[in-house]
């Protein structure tokens, strides 16, 4: 299919259709309300699917825990103060082995904060976000290109680990346009999940719950849980890695961040600084390993977020202690230039000593 | 012989977790009934909430799936809405659904959700040890209104199948109670009705049912239906609230 030139927030809702989304559930709030305008659109009307507007972020994410209970794939989206009201429902999605995918276009926090672009909710997305003991697949998409595959993607994570995926942009991604090639049609009608819930016709009936009154009834679901999240990590995680192979100094970003740190390494590669990124693209199974790895090569990482440090804990436990950890973010919804970060790399790099 | 009582065969041979004279296990067997006669065990998912029917999915031998507290309207719009041909009913009590859930079911009700709610009002949260419920009549006391509920303070028990019925989507509301056997068949008739109108497509339908507690009411059971007759029916009286097919049939 040839490309076409759409912002992110749209790029989102066309990957989910074609990736046989049946139900959309949201509620508006910006910077993400070209999902829901578009599913309004384009989803409502297509055969077997639906579309609502939800009173609440809250009431959406349920409708959400409803259809995927009878096998639908199932979708909804917000922004960081929504996505707060979500994480009773995810929870309750983990605790029944339900997918879903879960977008949040993180804006400026906390309370209602700006509705400018930033990536203040690693820690809510990475840690579970709701009650109890449980994980979500986080992806962190950094262009409109990677919205729309890793979109496709979250949908198929979901069923296969019958887990939430959370697919963590921002701002920034929701609004700016690109050109995106969309690698599937959408289907006919969309898939039916085998073994949901679909009335016992004829058969033993069956039960979808999280309540157990026996203490080591839900330890064995916890610990059924954690063995998936095993293979998961084991299976799913995914970076990329940017001219590391000489690297003297390595920069850790992830999602627009680390599209902002690319420009700034161009930068100082042109200086003659060997700087390279490792991008986490699965930021929930953290790319732990690769970094262990690169930490063989190189000393230096620098942590580049869009937020006071979150990501940077997962980068120090990575590593253990093999390799030194320098920090560098703008909160609150500040976008930084290539050319500020560049300047920060430049620093360090001398600072150290690596020249 | 004559056979005058079976067991509904949508109810599961489990002997009912709740406390002697409660509600719960009458409203259960009710709505199996229905289940039974109407024909729909193999094509209904039921929803339970958190609340003493938690464990109603182990009583209702059809398929089942648990909501979080308040959102069973949510829920089973979810449910409905990616899956239009099942019967899909919640069963509430009345902090999930008076409390917690007012928002949740007041938009499910008034989209028209073509869902079917079974509300249970007891005046009282019952799993918890027996907490002022949004129902709560005033001057009753629970523990959390040791003195009693006082409208000062807590505001006046809150009617939900009145404030329905003033909603569009809404097509039959029957509040109802099971504290007598004459109360009991109403409700079981006001259940297969609720039920009809889904089976129909018209929309959202709901039965509330006046439910004994005598556990938190501190009362015998024979008192607590007493109770119910003599307090509760005069702030939550009985009868239909809405049903769109009579105003039909007057047209």
């Amino acid at each position: 299919m040839a490309k076409v030139f759409m912002d992110g927030n749209s790029s989102i809702a066309e990957a989910a259709i074609r990736a046989g989304c049946r139900c959309y559930f949201g509620y508006p709030i910006t910077p993400q309300n070209e999902i829901t305008e578009y599913m309004a659109t384009n989803l409502s009307r297509r055969k077997g699917c639906s579309f609502v507007q939800a009173e609440s972020e809250v009431a959406a994410i349920n409708m959400v825990y409803g259809a995927s209970i009878v096998g639908a794939r199932a979708m909804t989206s917000s922004s960081s103060p929504g996505i707060s009201l979500k994480q009773e429902g995810i929870s309750y999605l983990a605790a029944c082995e339900l997918p879903a995918v879960i977008v949040n276009m993180q804006r400026g926090g906390p309370g209602l904060g700006s509705i400018a672009a930033s990536q203040g909710d690693y820690f809510q997305a990475t840690r579970g976000g709701g009650h109890g003991d449980y994980r979500t697949i986080v992806l962190g998409p950094s262009s409109v290109q990677e919205l729309a595959d890793l979109t496709m993607r979250a949908f198929d994570l979901a069923d296969t680990y019958k887990i939430p995926v959370i697919i963590l942009g921002d701002g920034v991604l929701g609004q700016m346009m690109e050109p995106v090639e969309f690698k599937r049609e959408a289907p006919a009608e969309p898939p039916i999940r085998p073994g949901a819930l679909r009335g016992a016709q004829g058969q033993a009936s069956r039960i979808v719950k999280t309540f157990t009154s026996n203490p080591s009834e839900l330890e064995e679901i916890n610990w059924s849980l954690f063995r998936r999240y095993a293979l998961i990590k084991k299976e799913e995680t995914t970076y990329e890695t940017f001219m590391v192979d000489d690297a003297k100094l390595v920069v850790v970003a992830f999602g627009i961040a680390a599209r902002i740190a690319k420009g700034a390494i161009r930068n100082v590669r042109a200086e003659g600084l060997k700087v390279g990124l490792i991008r986490p693209i699965t930021l929930w199974p953290f790319p732990d390993e690769p970094l262990k790895e690169l930490s063989k090569t190189v000393k230096q990482f620098l942590v580049f977020e869009m937020n006071m440090g979150q990501m940077v804990e997962d980068v120090q436990l990575s590593l253990l202690g093999q390799g030194e950890v320098s920090f560098y973010g703008r909160p609150g919804g500040v976008i930084p230039t290539p050319s500020e970060v560049a300047r920060v790399i430049s620093r360090l790099y001398y600072q150290k000593g690596l020249k | 012989m004559k056979n005058v009582y079976t067991r509904p065969k949508s109810l599961k041979k489990t002997p009912f977790h709740y406390c002697p004279g409660c509600g719960h296990s009458i409203a259960h067997r009710l709505i199996c009934e229905v289940i039974d006669e109407m024909g729909l065990r193999d094509n209904t998912l039921g929803v339970p909430p958190p609340g003493c029917s938690v464990f109603a999915y182990n009583y209702f031998d059809v398929d089942m799936a648990e909501s979080a507290h308040g959102r069973g309207a949510a829920v089973a719009t979810g449910i409905k809405r990616a899956f239009p041909e099942i019967v899909v009913f919640t069963y509430q009590g009345d902090g999930d659904l008076a409390g917690i859930g007012t928002a949740e079911t007041i938009h499910a009700a008034n989209r028209g959700e073509n869902i079917t709610t079974i509300f249970i009002n007891n005046a009282v949260y019952g799993m918890t040890g027996g907490q002022m419920a949004p129902t709560t009549l005033c001057g009753m006391k629970t523990s959390t209104t040791p003195y009693g509920r006082d409208h000062i303070l807590e505001g006046h028990p809150i009617k939900m199948s009145e404030m329905l019925a003033m909603l569009e989507g809404v097509v039959y509301i029957e509040r109802v109670a099971v504290n007598s056997p004459v109360n009991i068949r109403k409700t079981k008739k006001a259940i297969a009705k609720a039920f009809e109108m889904q089976l129909n497509k018209c929309g959202f339908s709901m039965v509330e049912i006046l439910s004994p507690c005598p556990t938190n009411w501190k009362m015998s059971s024979v008192q607590a239906w007493k109770w119910i007759d003599e307090e509760m029916t005069k702030v939550f009286p009985l009868g239909v609230f809405k049903d769109v097919t009579e105003k039909k049939d007057a047209d």
